[in-house]
């Protein structure tokens, strides 16, 4: 069987994926570059954390409220910010999750700097794999659709797609609560997994740990999230024997994976066809191919976000 | 005590505003976020402090020393991270700078060890009172180098061919280059000037606070390309304004508002200038074009 070591490494995988697979419909599909996302999985994270404490409410409704609130904290920040465009709405929202950071240092329910612990342990495998596989079947669902097809065409071009009678303010600030709405979940997940969480556990380089997994891997395909949130979990553990130089490593890695791999791993366009083939029958293995399809029909999104 | 913490404030916008105008040009010809930049400036106090401490050099050698040294650092950095990107969209040589700026602090940080260093006594320190206010000589010295630095800067960009080739650059950098302008050489160049500024900030931060540490170009980036973006990121007195503006606000927040909130509060007030005036106070406004 597996040891606990192997879970542990499986379970964070599948809470950073969702967080990602969030973050991903925001900057890898729409195209908005956010900076703030570790902000989204800090408010689920106490939401649920502050109701199991103070109403011992059960787990499920905890972790439905910790994505509805930060959904709801989502919209409140998309209103106003998502009329910004490019790296302006990137500082905006990095202001977002540094607010949120100091806001919880220095409120009293959420414990200060102190932190909330003694949260009960009821996150496990099997709750965070069904988690994972019900936001991988929102996303394809929402990538396949109507909506997700404007998306994307507000990622290539918003000009243009506002032209073509989408309305982009909407449209984002739904993008906007969904990916927070699953980076809620996520820190939900989280908060019950470890029983202990501190604000600063979702600074800034959560946010940057996320956006790296999903640049990683190659924006918008949904395998490539999963694969950059693989490898970007499982690199820091297989670099342990390091030690000091771990964290010099990973930072030396992540450039030269940019230099080597610019477009992400599965962003280029042999690579797609060898993933494509090797994921063929998987369910998934389809959804690619329509992603991929669907990316080259728009214009082959070399650039990402233009 | 108002006036005080004023001059206060103004001292620590000053080095903001430095550490900003790196952001700003790098920002301004490549549209690259340099996240690294902050890591730059901890860089260049680390030099100083290595140049003053160990070598047990004066503080003005050690000072041009540290931001010559530092702006080489920064010309490798680019050669390394950020050119062979230069063709693959925004998002991919801004992790690559993330990757650079946790390279660099954890790199530092196995060297030197993570706890904070004072430096030794480099400025003779005296106070000058005029009635309430009282200013020493190292806000003084900050002060007046910033803005010989700032001037320089202007001169550079302004007035010589160089800066013209820069301002042709950030301006459109396919036409500049069809000019016959060496675009390569001029961003190399910027990451240079910026990295130098950087690393002139790092040092006065260091000996005005006493201390240098590892991770202090985490928060101290951060604010500076708040600074940037506050002034209208681009835009070069935009950057100096932004960042004596966020100097003052920070420090007269914390001192009249709850301190612990400081940071919040900083980000809160960029949050609504950008509202108001999306494009920054200075920024020119960009039009979408289709």
């Amino acid at each position: 069987m597996i040891d606990a070591y192997t879970i542990q490494i499986l379970v964070v995988f599948g809470i950073n994926a969702i967080m990602a697979l969030g973050l991903n419909l925001i900057t890898g599909v729409t195209g908005q570059l956010s900076l703030g996302h570790a902000g989204f999985m800090s408010v689920g994270a106490y939401t649920a954390a502050i109701m199991t404490l103070r109403l011992h409410t059960p787990y499920v409704l905890n972790l439905l409220a910790a994505g509805v609130v930060a959904g709801l904290s989502g919209v409140v920040l998309g209103f106003p910010t998502l009329r910004l465009y490019g790296d302006y709405l990137a500082i905006a929202t990095l202001g977002f999750g540094e607010i949120v950071r100091v806001l919880f240092l220095n409120l009293e329910i959420t414990g200060g700097g102190l932190g909330l612990s003694a949260i009960p342990s009821k996150t496990n495998l099997a709750v965070v794999y069904a988690c994972l596989g019900i936001t991988l079947y929102v996303m394809s669902k929402i990538q396949k659709s109507r909506v997700g097809r404007a998306l994307m065409a507000i990622r290539e071009d918003e000009v243009a797609a506002i032209a073509m009678g989408v309305n982009s303010t909407s449209l984002k600030v739904q993008a906007f609560a969904v990916g927070a709405f699953f980076a809620g979940i996520s820190g939900g997940l989280y908060a019950h997994y470890l029983t202990y969480i501190n604000p600063n556990d979702f600074g800034f380089m959560k946010s940057i740990d996320s956006l790296s997994m999903v640049v990683l891997g190659g924006m918008g395909s949904l395998p490539g999230v999963l694969l950059g949130a693989a490898v970007l979990t499982y690199a820091p553990e297989k670099l342990r024997f390091l030690q000091n130089y771990r964290m010099i490593c990973y930072g030396a890695f992540l450039v030269f994976m940019m230099v080597f791999r610019p477009n992400g791993l599965l962003g280029g366009t042999d690579l797609r066809q060898l993933v494509k083939a090797s994921f063929k029958g998987l369910n998934w293995g389809a959804m690619a191919k329509q992603g991929a399809r669907t990316r080259e029909g728009i214009g082959g999104s070399k650039d990402g976000i233009a | 005590m108002f006036l005080t913490q004023l001059v206060h404030g103004l001292t620590l916008g000053a080095c903001y505003a430095l550490i900003a105008l790196g952001y700003s040009m790098v920002y301004g010809i490549i549209g690259l976020i340099n996240f690294a930049h902050g890591d730059i400036y901890m860089l260049g106090s680390f030099f100083a402090l290595y140049l003053t401490s160990v070598v047990k050099m004066k503080i003005a050698p050690a000072f041009l020393i540290a931001m010559g040294l530092t702006s080489l650092v920064g010309l490798v950095i680019e050669r390394v991270a950020y050119k062979p990107l230069r063709r693959s969209g925004r998002l991919s040589p801004l992790i690559s700078a993330i990757g650079v700026s946790i390279f660099l602090s954890t790199l530092l940080n196995m060297y030197m060890g993570p706890q904070t260093r004072g430096f030794p006594d480099v400025i003779t320190e005296l106070q000058v009172k005029l009635g309430e206010i009282v200013i020493t000589t190292t806000q003084l010295y900050i002060v007046a180098m910033s803005i010989a630095l700032m001037l320089l800067l202007r001169h550079i960009v302004m007035r010589t061919r160089v800066g013209q080739a820069m301002r042709a650059c950030s301006w459109d950098r396919e036409v500049a280059s069809l000019m016959g302008i060496n675009v390569d050489q001029i961003i190399a160049l910027t990451f240079a000037i910026g990295s130098a500024l950087a690393a002139a900030a790092g040092v006065m931060m260091g000996v005005y606070f006493n201390a240098w540490w590892p991770l202090m170009g985490f928060s101290a980036g951060i604010k500076a390309f708040t600074a940037a973006v506050l002034g209208g990121i681009g835009s070069i007195p935009g950057a100096m304004l932004g960042g004596v503006v966020l100097g003052l606000v920070e420090i007269l927040g914390s001192a009249y508002l709850q301190s612990s909130y400081r940071d919040a509060i900083s980000f809160t007030i960029l949050i609504i200038v950008l509202l108001v005036r999306p494009s920054g106070l200075l920024g020119r406004k960009i039009e979408q074009k289709v």
